[in-house]
């Protein structure tokens, strides 16, 4: 039997982790000001937006499609999921070491913005913080269902990442979105200093937890 | 690595000429016989100061020989871009060549008081892993610090052409070369771009034989030195289009682009026209077709003299040309000044419409002809020359040595660093300030000036104006 909290907890934190992105001016959002500036027009802000979004779902989905399929080895959840754990784990502490910047995405052209918010999420691991979570929805769909056949428990697990994607990557949307349009329109260029943090460390940390929670959940299971 | 972005960092042009004013000025001290060690002066900018206008720190180095001319900043305003993920950068580094010797300096000055030398890089690395030498203007931008060099290798620097190479902005190794494709570049002096528009414009002096010897009339006469600017896609490293201002543009020195990354156009000085010597300013656009074009939209005429008032370069010619050697934009882009090293003056022309400037101030002081003294009544040795305006617009600063060699054969008779500043009227006009007047200590001279959380020639902005 699944427990109708560790659901809703599970899916607060996919849309909890898209805001954190959201927020976070190194994902784009300034971009998208910056954007809507240099055309003249207001439509430059959404459709900037859109696409980091896009950018941003592909790597999502770059990440979760490959997990999802190794659920098919549905007899060794628990093993994928510790490993999960481990590789985000890896990662962040990578993160930690490792704080130079990719150098790479300094020569993406300023306009191709979808390329450029999928790189940008990819190197910084973003995909990685979203596969405990959602290991863990999967884990917990399976044995509401029971041992159905492995081709709908696949369907069901393509289905999940579609949605675990989409849904953190429309949370991130709305929050970079919301201060993109506060600032253009009301704040001022001025703000973009503000509310910028440097949160490498916060975000190499957030990986080690999400991937040690991950572990540990994975141990609880049957 | 600071936890906010470093508050000298602005937005738009708008933004940082809101911001507090310089409270210091980082200004070149330069030995040109190579007697003594070249040198960093730090100068009291803060009118409220009891040592306002006085050298308050000297940053000198150990080696000898260097010739320091143009420097800049590890990091601006150009960080507070997503796509370069350099936002918690500090604004602290002065990167400073020197382009005899080829070795560079990183100097610390995130206590101006206190400044000091944080990391040499000998030459033999730039030699190495560039294959340049000679590194002059220095700009931090998405990949890093990009620095442009005048020499290639070998020993005179004309082994292969000169161009620009990358360092990391964080350790200040020598990444390597930054050209992929440089088409038909084969002399190199300034660069500046467009980060949201993604071009730059690069620039031509001479080949070191050309130029550290002293001035070679012969190739002068003949139209040798560099009379092109190239329009590179700056990310992509590659020269998309060369425009020939015409061979007798002798030397396409500084490179001035529009600050609000809305405008697609900008500056570019050219010292001096050999049918009429007279000085000129070209304005650069790019057209409704992308393609990019220039015109001649200033002249400045040569002024006749006596050839007994006259040093021997020049004696043939009756006359003393302006000698374009500096121009500047301020950051509203309302006001480029020029300066005329040749004649003393400093000019200041309306550029609101780039296409046809309005000379809006002009002062004199020094000259080769002239020779006018400053409002204080001291002496103004050599030309104005690298000229630099503060953040908000209203106080243009300058110095007045243009190269050791150059110097002696134009001002055979000169010897002294000075720097002075001059104050912008509401609408424009220029009036010396009768007391600031830096007199540097004997045997240096000085050359171009660097302000304190930045100025009107080092900092790129990412967003346009509002």
């Amino acid at each position: 039997m699944s427990d109708p909290m560790s659901v809703t907890v599970l899916w607060w934190a996919v849309i909890v982790s898209g805001i954190y992105h959201g927020i976070n001016p190194g994902m784009g959002w300034p971009l998208a000001v910056s954007a809507a500036l240099m055309q003249d027009r207001r439509r430059g802000l959404i459709e900037a937006l859109g696409m980091l979004g896009l950018g941003h779902l592909l790597a999502m989905l770059a990440i979760l499609l490959p997990f999802s399929l190794m659920r098919i080895l549905f007899l060794w959840e628990k093993e994928i999921r510790i490993g999960a754990g481990c590789l985000v784990i890896l990662v962040g502490v990578y993160l930690l070491i490792n704080r130079k910047h990719p150098k790479f995405l300094a020569r993406v052209h300023p306009a191709k913005l979808t390329l450029w918010s999928f790189l940008a999420a990819m190197a910084h691991g973003a995909g990685l913080m979203l596969v405990p979570i959602y290991l863990g929805i999967c884990s917990i769909d399976a044995n509401d269902t029971g041992h159905l056949a492995a081709q709908s428990l696949m369907r069901g697990n393509i289905v999940n990442a579609l949605k675990v994607a989409m849904v953190h990557t429309l949370a991130m949307t709305v929050a970079g979105g919301i201060i993109a349009t506060v600032i253009y329109f009301w704040l001022g260029l001025k703000f973009i200093g503000k509310t910028w943090f440097n949160l490498d460390i916060v975000w190499a940390l957030s990986l080690v937890i999400v991937g040690v929670v991950g572990i540990q959940t994975a141990g609880m299971t049957h | 690595m600071n936890i906010r972005p470093d508050p000298t960092f602005h937005a738009t042009a708008q933004l940082a000429m809101q911001a507090p004013i310089e409270n210091f000025g980082f200004t070149i001290m330069l030995s040109p016989d190579g007697s003594q060690p070249d040198g960093i002066a730090v100068v009291d900018l803060n009118q409220e100061s009891k040592t306002y206008g006085q050298i308050v720190h000297q940053v000198i180095v150990e080696n000898l020989g260097d010739e320091f001319h143009h420097f800049g900043w590890n990091a601006c305003s150009s960080s507070l871009s997503p796509l370069s993920g350099h936002a918690f950068l500090e604004r602290r580094y002065l990167i400073v060549p020197g382009i005899r010797s080829s070795r560079i300096y990183v100097i610390d000055v995130q206590d101006p008081l206190k400044a000091k030398v944080h990391k040499t890089i000998e030459p033999e690395e730039v030699f190495t892993k560039t294959g340049y030498s000679r590194p002059h203007t220095i700009h931090c931008g998405p990949e890093g610090i990009y620095v442009s060099t005048l020499g290639g290798g070998g020993e005179d620097g004309t082994d292969g052409p000169p161009g620009i190479f990358i360092m990391d902005c964080e350790s200040f190794e020598i990444i390597g070369r930054y050209e992929m494709d440089r088409g038909s570049q084969d002399k190199h002096y300034d660069f500046w771009w467009n980060l949201p528009q993604d071009y730059m414009v690069s620039s031509e002096w001479g080949l070191p034989p050309q130029y550290e010897g002293g001035i070679v009339a012969e190739d002068l006469l003949s139209n040798k030195y560099g009379h092109s600017i190239h329009f590179w896609d700056l990310r992509k490293r590659k020269n998309i289009q060369t425009i020939d201002l015409g061979e007798n543009h002798q030397m396409a020195l500084e490179i001035r682009p529009a600050h609000d990354p809305k405008k697609s156009y900008g500056f570019c000085g050219v010292v001096v026209d050999t049918t009429n010597l007279q000085g000129a300013i070209f304005t650069w656009w790019r057209d409704d077709d992308g393609v990019w074009q220039a015109k001649k939209t200033i002249t400045i005429d040569p002024q006749p003299a006596d050839p007994d008032d006259l040093p021997e370069l020049l004696k043939g010619f009756s006359a003393v040309p302006p000698l374009v050697t500096d121009i500047d934009l301020s950051l509203d882009d309302r006001f480029l000044y020029v300066a005329c090293w040749g004649t003393g003056e400093m000019h200041q022309y309306d550029v609101t419409d780039p296409m046809n400037p309005v000379l809006s101030g002009k002062v004199e002081l020094g000259g080769i002809v002239k020779d006018t003294k400053h409002p204080n009544g001291k002496d103004f040795a050599y030309g104005p020359q690298m000229l630099e305006i503060s953040r908000d617009a209203k106080r243009v600063y300058w110095t007045n040595s243009l190269y050791s060699t150059w110097d002696d054969q134009f001002y055979p008779n000169d010897e002294g660093g000075q720097m002075v500043m001059a104050r912008v009227g509401e609408n424009g006009g220029l009036e010396i300030d009768k007391d600031f007047y830096v007199d540097f200590p004997k045997g240096y001279r000085s050359h171009q000036i660097r302000l304190e959380g930045g100025d009107c020639s080092t900092d790129s902005f990412c967003y346009p104006n509002v």
